[in-house]
């Protein structure tokens, strides 16, 4: 308890004792968090929309020609019932997909009142229960006579999730190279504090202070320094993603018919990983410069 | 209480220490003597296994400091009290509070360490500097702080390296007095020196040191009898191979005393 209550009492003196070192350090490791942010933001943001378009991956849209009947597309439905791995297949009239088209668009779907015809064409959803059969399945449907075109979002799906993957190996090799920066940042601003408390160090060994007792302070005046820069930038990555979604949020949902992450999603999916960067980088820091120059 | 075995201690090629076997008993006062760079400050670090011999053994109080592992070393240097020639006291500390810090950072309890320090203080004759700070004092008061604070923890072992360099007789000789007065309380004491007068005045154990060996280990005065018998003014001075050799002849007692 008294240790704990010293360690934390150095750590902040120490912190103190060196703050133009820290704000600048707190500074640079801000910065290559935000850096890593911005393809965290891309990563999620793509990610979530991998998944909302996954949600309709399932589903198999033929859009009809506007001289297809009723009666063909009950057959198409029939057809299609019998294949193997559809569970189910339904007609939507193009009023239904205007009505749907319209609440997706929100606060925009005035826009669309303008509109003398409606522009969308009859369609028949195919739902796919079994999704290894959906290739097979879009080709069976091409095959009708009568269908116009046929949305189907296996290839969307699979280059969004190839961006993602892209985008999360590119944020592995930025946080890799932000972590070793940012351990070499925060290891020469300990070397300071260290040179300032080299003295009483050497005299703490001589009497017998355990290493762990030593390290201590040093570990925590990295680890502040390291909790800091990801609070700003977490701070700074909240308030300005904020403003970005109320800016475009509602633009990339009409355009792209998909919502931007939330704020607060996006914040509590990676807080922990920024908070666990900072007291890594902090750690990693301070051990570093104390084996270097203090050899405990 | 020390004891090394056979030890030998090299720097990459340069030879440190080699095949140095002594033994130093519990409630010893010895002087260790030498030029500088035959070794003495070696000798120290092993026994506070600041180095690591690279043969022979070092015992102290039957602990193998050798194997010791580096977690084990802590607990070894509360046995030990130190004290060096530019005393090393924490300038923005006041007198008790560069003694307590010895005390608050092995965990002594807060009651303990009101306690001891005020008692150590008085010993070494500085209790009304408590709240001085170091540059207040002359150089013989910090060195009274510096001792208190090697002795606070209550060693069982306490090495001075060349405690009296930076003092004028006088006040050495006070320094030496307070040395022997822990010494009488049975604590073993190691002391590095080139104070002739002083290990002369003292009378007590001499174990000199040159050129990594021990070259003389008796009770007594400073320099060799029959170096200076034969013409020598100093023992530490150039002299020819073959008369380091006679001299180590003399003294040198192989395999050390156990
Ligand atoms: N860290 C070191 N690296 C290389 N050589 C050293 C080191 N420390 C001491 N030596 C050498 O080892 C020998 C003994 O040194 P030391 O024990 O410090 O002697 P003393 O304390 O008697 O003056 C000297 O030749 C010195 O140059
Ligand atoms: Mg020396």
């Amino acid at each position: 308890m008294r240790v704990l209550f010293y360690t934390l009492k150095q750590s902040f003196i120490q912190f103190g004792r060196n703050l133009n070192m820290s704000i600048i350090s707190i500074f640079a490791i801000t910065c290559m968090m935000l850096i890593l942010s911005l393809f965290f933001i891309m990563a999620l943001n793509i990610n979530v929309a991998a998944e909302t378009v996954k949600g309709e991956y399932d589903s198999i849209e033929l859009f009809l020609l506007d001289d297809t009947t009723k009666k063909e597309a009950k057959a198409m439905i029939d057809d299609m019932k019998q294949q193997d791995g559809v569970s189910d297949a339904y007609y939507k009239s193009k009023k239904q997909a205007l009505a749907e088209f319209k609440e997706r668009w929100g606060d925009n779907g005035y826009l669309l009142d303008s509109l003398k015809d409606n522009p969308l064409p009859n369609s028949v959803v195919i739902m796919i229960g079994d999704l290894e059969k959906a290739d097979a399945l879009a080709k069976h449907a091409e095959s009708y006579e009568g269908v116009e075109d046929i949305k189907y979002y296996k290839s969307t799906v699979d280059k969004l999730l190839k961006a993602t993957h892209f985008m999360q190996i590119a944020a592995m090799i930025i946080m890799v190279f932000l972590i070793i920066v940012s351990i070499i940042v925060v290891s020469n601003t300990i070397k300071l504090t260290v040179f300032n408390r080299a003295d009483e160090i050497s005299i703490m060994k001589y009497v017998g202070a355990t290493n762990w007792f030593i390290r201590g302070p040093f570990l925590v005046e990295g680890i502040i320094i390291g909790v800091l820069s990801a609070a700003i930038a977490l701070l700074i990555t909240g308030v300005v993603y904020q403003k970005i979604v109320e800016l475009i949020g509602d633009q990339v949902y009409s355009m792209l018919s998909m919502p931007m992450v939330e704020t607060e999603y996006l914040l509590s999916t990676y807080g922990w990983i920024f908070g666990a960067l900072g007291v890594a980088i902090g750690c990693l820091g301070s051990l570093v410069s104390l084996r270097r120059f203090l050899d405990v | 209480m020390i004891v090394f075995d056979n030890v030998t201690k090299r720097y990459k090629s340069n030879v440190a220490l080699e095949n140095v076997s002594i033994k130093i008993n519990k409630g010893d006062f010895v002087f260790l003597v030498g030029p500088s760079g035959a070794g003495k400050s070696t000798f120290i670090k092993l026994i506070l296994k600041e180095i690591q011999a690279d043969k022979g053994t070092v015992t102290v109080r039957d602990i193998n400091v050798t194997k010791l592992r580096p977690r084990g070393v802590p607990k070894l240097r509360r046995n030990i009290g130190i004290v060096f020639q530019d005393f090393r006291l924490l300038p923005k500390k006041t007198v008790y509070e560069n003694v307590a810090f010895a005390m608050e950072i092995i965990h002594q309890p807060r009651k303990l360490i009101k306690k001891n320090v005020p008692q150590v203080l008085t010993m070494m004759g500085i209790a009304d500097k408590a709240d001085k700070y170091p540059d207040e004092l002359s150089a013989g008061e910090q060195q009274r702080v510096a001792i208190a604070r090697a002795i606070v923890n209550k060693p069982r072992i306490l090495i001075a390296d060349e405690p009296t360099g930076n003092l004028d007789p006088n006040t050495a000789w006070e320094i030496m007095q307070l040395l022997n007065e822990i010494n009488q309380r049975g604590t073993t004491i190691v002391m590095v020196t080139h104070a002739k007068d002083i290990v002369d005045k003292m009378g007590k154990r001499v174990i000199a040191i040159e050129n990594g060996h021990i070259v003389r280990d008796e009770f007594g005065m400073y320099g060799y009898q029959e170096a200076l018998a034969a013409g020598n003014e100093s023992m530490f001075g150039t002299r020819p191979v073959n008369k380091v050799h006679t001299v180590r002849r003399i003294f040198r007692r192989g395999g050390g005393r156990k």
